[in-house]
């Protein structure tokens, strides 16, 4: 090796500071990474502009928005438009704002998403480890069931839920819910579960677990990442639906989206374009919020879910 | 299963049974008619390449693979529908499987505590594992801030604190680098000497095999091919596969007619004198005669041997403790082991011998041993 280097450096004498050595040199402003940051910044921009002229129209008092200087920041700040929004519009013969919507929205959040995520991860465990006969016919029949179109199926739940006196009950749109989340999270479950190392499986046999042992202390503590994917889809799934909340419950316990609208979308007086943004960005904070949290866990389970065996 | 009522097997002497097993994956068979004793106290290995049903065997033995017909007893009890935590068997796995998300203490009690063993009995039956596996340092840690070879002890130690009487490995040795294996190895031995337990092991390393066991069975497609100690196996194998399969480099086969008491090849004639025959003689017949590449001598060992010939020098490769050489023996490509002082170079020929005795002789047709 010595040789070599002793070669080379009398035969290019005087170049030897450009000699490759150590780590590569790389340019910063290459034409690679201007194309890149550009296209982020652009793209940024773009989704970032709405969300900028909703948080600025929100702040602002009626006559500033009606000067049409879209884009301008508020020249006096207010909030009145989101204490109206929460607590003061009116949908209808209410008028305590979105406040109802949300406390509606909470009652159908918490169990459907509890309940939903028990069942499911259940699912997922047995389908994965526990194969029974016709366990696989009994999986791709469940997982057809996340392919029919919702809106064929309005009509008859709409039917069952009045036959089992569910109907305009909270409690029906969290059956509902919990329903049709069953495809996607046993899905995510199974394939879980499925790439855990089945001697782990086995040795808990011989250690003497049976199937709700082996659930609770050993697949159950290692599924955190999954449970955060499975928490993250179900509260924004079920937090942003509509169809379901408007079509299964009736006005005092309409969910916060179907109140949204309704205030957005009255017809009657003035359109307060500031307490519209403000309210929708009200409806928006919980899934937002969730996805802040739950941040690094969230992709770490979206790769341990990826689609397996 | 109506065995079990007709003739319930009383056996004292045998720690497990495997009576006619049979194990079928829809239309695969993987274990097929499969009969085998293990003695009390006895360490067994089950040999051979992957797919051979080894691993499914000890399953099966496990209680993990539910078979498709056949019996197992352990301890003289059947216990073929038997669940795995009542067998009165530990597990060892290849990759650990250790619980992650538990301490080592916990995983070590984590089968005790299912069996509901008072607080105390636990304590000290743990107490005693890591004392003997030395892993006392490592009970408050999770798996994963331990080394490979320290995983294994407690997985080890796992199916230790159960008080089994058998012991099930499955390849336990085969994630670890060659220094900790061959540690381990020995570690194992050690092990077994001390408990005393029946131990049944599963591996594709011979060495492992070789090193470890009272007896081997060496498997090939769900059939046991031969069932001896490591010397039975090495020296007096009962077919070609197993005389090919055990030893490495494998044994040189040569091809030739038996013909009054010596085996007439290409341009060599081999008297078998001294050969212990394991049936009648092929007389006039066509044969496969085997020789181990160790059991071919050269240099000042030559007067000791009854038969003589030359090689031709193709490839050496110096091993250190030993010369392995590629040559030409009876117009066909033989291996042979020298000692690492030889100097020999390709193009050479030199003279070669061996002694009939340590060779074995097969019927090319049924593949058995003559």
């Amino acid at each position: 090796m010595s040789n070599v280097s002793d070669l080379n450096m009398g035969a290019i004498a005087g170049q030897i500071d450009s000699e490759p050595r150590g780590p590569r040199p790389r340019r910063r402003f290459s034409r690679a990474n201007i194309f890149i940051y550009g296209t982020l910044l652009l793209v940024s921009v773009y989704y970032l502009l709405p969300l900028y002229v909703m948080i600025v129209t929100s702040l602002k008092g009626m006559p500033e928005i009606r000067m049409g200087n879209v884009f301008g920041p508020p020249m006096e700040i207010t909030f009145e438009p989101w204490v109206k929004a929460w607590a003061e519009a009116c949908t209808g013969i209410n008028c305590d704002g979105l406040s109802r919507g949300f406390w509606n929205s909470v009652q159908i959040l918490v169990p459907s998403v509890l309940l939903s995520i028990v069942i499911a991860s259940v699912n997922g465990y047995a389908l994965s480890n526990w194969k029974f006969r016709g366990s696989e016919l009994f999986f791709t029949i469940l997982i057809i069931g996340a392919f029919i179109p919702y809106q064929t199926m309005l009509y008859p739940i709409v039917i069952m839920l009045r036959e089992i006196g569910l109907m305009g009950d909270l409690g029906g749109l969290v059956l509902v819910h919990t329903v049709f989340g069953m495809p996607i999270l046993t899905l995510l479950f199974r394939n879980y579960f499925a790439s855990i190392p089945e001697e782990l499986f086995k040795a808990a046999r011989v250690d003497g677990a049976g199937f709700w042992g082996i659930y609770f202390q050993i697949m159950l503590p290692m599924a955190l990442p999954i449970l955060v994917v499975a928490v993250i889809l179900q509260v924004t799934g079920i937090w942003n639906d509509f169809l379901f909340g408007v079509i299964y419950t009736k006005p005092e316990t309409y969910p916060m989206t179907v109140q949204l609208n309704n205030i957005v979308n009255s017809v009657q007086g003035v359109k307060e374009y500031n307490v519209n943004m403000a309210a929708t960005l009200l409806t928006g904070l919980v899934p937002l919020a969730i996805y802040f949290v739950s941040g690094k866990l969230f992709v770490r389970g979206i790769a341990a879910g990826a689609v397996k065996g | 299963m109506t065995d079990t009522m007709t003739n319930p097997r009383q056996t004292t002497e045998h720690s497990v049974e495997i009576r006619n097993l049979d194990l079928s994956f829809g239309a695969v068979k993987v274990l097929r008619d499969l009969n085998l004793d293990i003695r009390d106290g006895e360490f067994l290995v089950l040999l051979g390449s992957s797919g051979c049903g080894k691993s499914t065997l000890l399953n099966c033995i496990a209680g993990l693979l539910e078979v498709t017909d056949g019996q197992i007893f352990i301890k003289g009890k059947n216990v073929t529908w038997a669940e795995p935590s009542a067998r009165g068997i530990g597990m060892v796995f290849q990759s650990y499987a250790l619980y992650p998300q538990m301490t080592v203490e916990g995983n070590l009690s984590f089968g005790l505590k299912n069996a509901r063993v008072p607080r105390d009995e636990i304590k000290s039956r743990i107490k005693r594992a890591a004392d003997i596996l030395q892993i006392e340092p490592l009970l408050k840690r999770k798996p994963g801030a331990l080394s490979g070879g320290q995983r294994q002890r407690v997985a080890i130690g796992r199916a230790m604190v159960r008080d089994v009487d058998v012991f099930l490995f499955d390849e336990p040795l085969s994630n670890l680098d060659a220094k900790l294996r061959a540690d381990l190895r020995v570690e194992l031995k050690r092990l077994h000497e001390r408990l005393d337990n029946t131990m049944i092991y599963v591996t594709h390393d011979q060495i492992e095999a070789m090193t470890l066991a009272d007896r081997i069975a060496i498997m090939k497609g769900g059939a046991i091919m031969q069932l001896g100690t490591p010397a039975e196996i090495y020296n007096r194998p009962q077919n070609l596969y197993v005389a090919d399969f055990i030893g490495s480099p494998s044994m040189n086969f040569l091809r030739g007619t038996y013909r009054d008491g010596a085996v007439h090849g290409a341009d060599m004639m081999v008297p078998m004198d001294g050969y212990a025959w394991a049936g009648d003689w092929p007389e006039g017949r066509e044969v496969i005669f085997g020789i181990r590449p160790e059991h071919i001598v050269t240099g000042d060992r030559l007067p000791s041997v009854p038969v003589k010939t030359e090689a031709r020098i193709d490839l050496v490769e110096p091993m250190g403790s030993d010369t392995l050489v590629y040559a030409q023996m009876d117009g066909r490509d033989v291996n042979i082991r020298m000692e690492g002082t030889a100097e020999v170079r390709p193009g050479d020929t030199v003279p070669v011998g061996f002694n009939p005795a340590r060779a074995s002789l097969f019927d090319p047709e049924t593949e058995k041993r003559l």
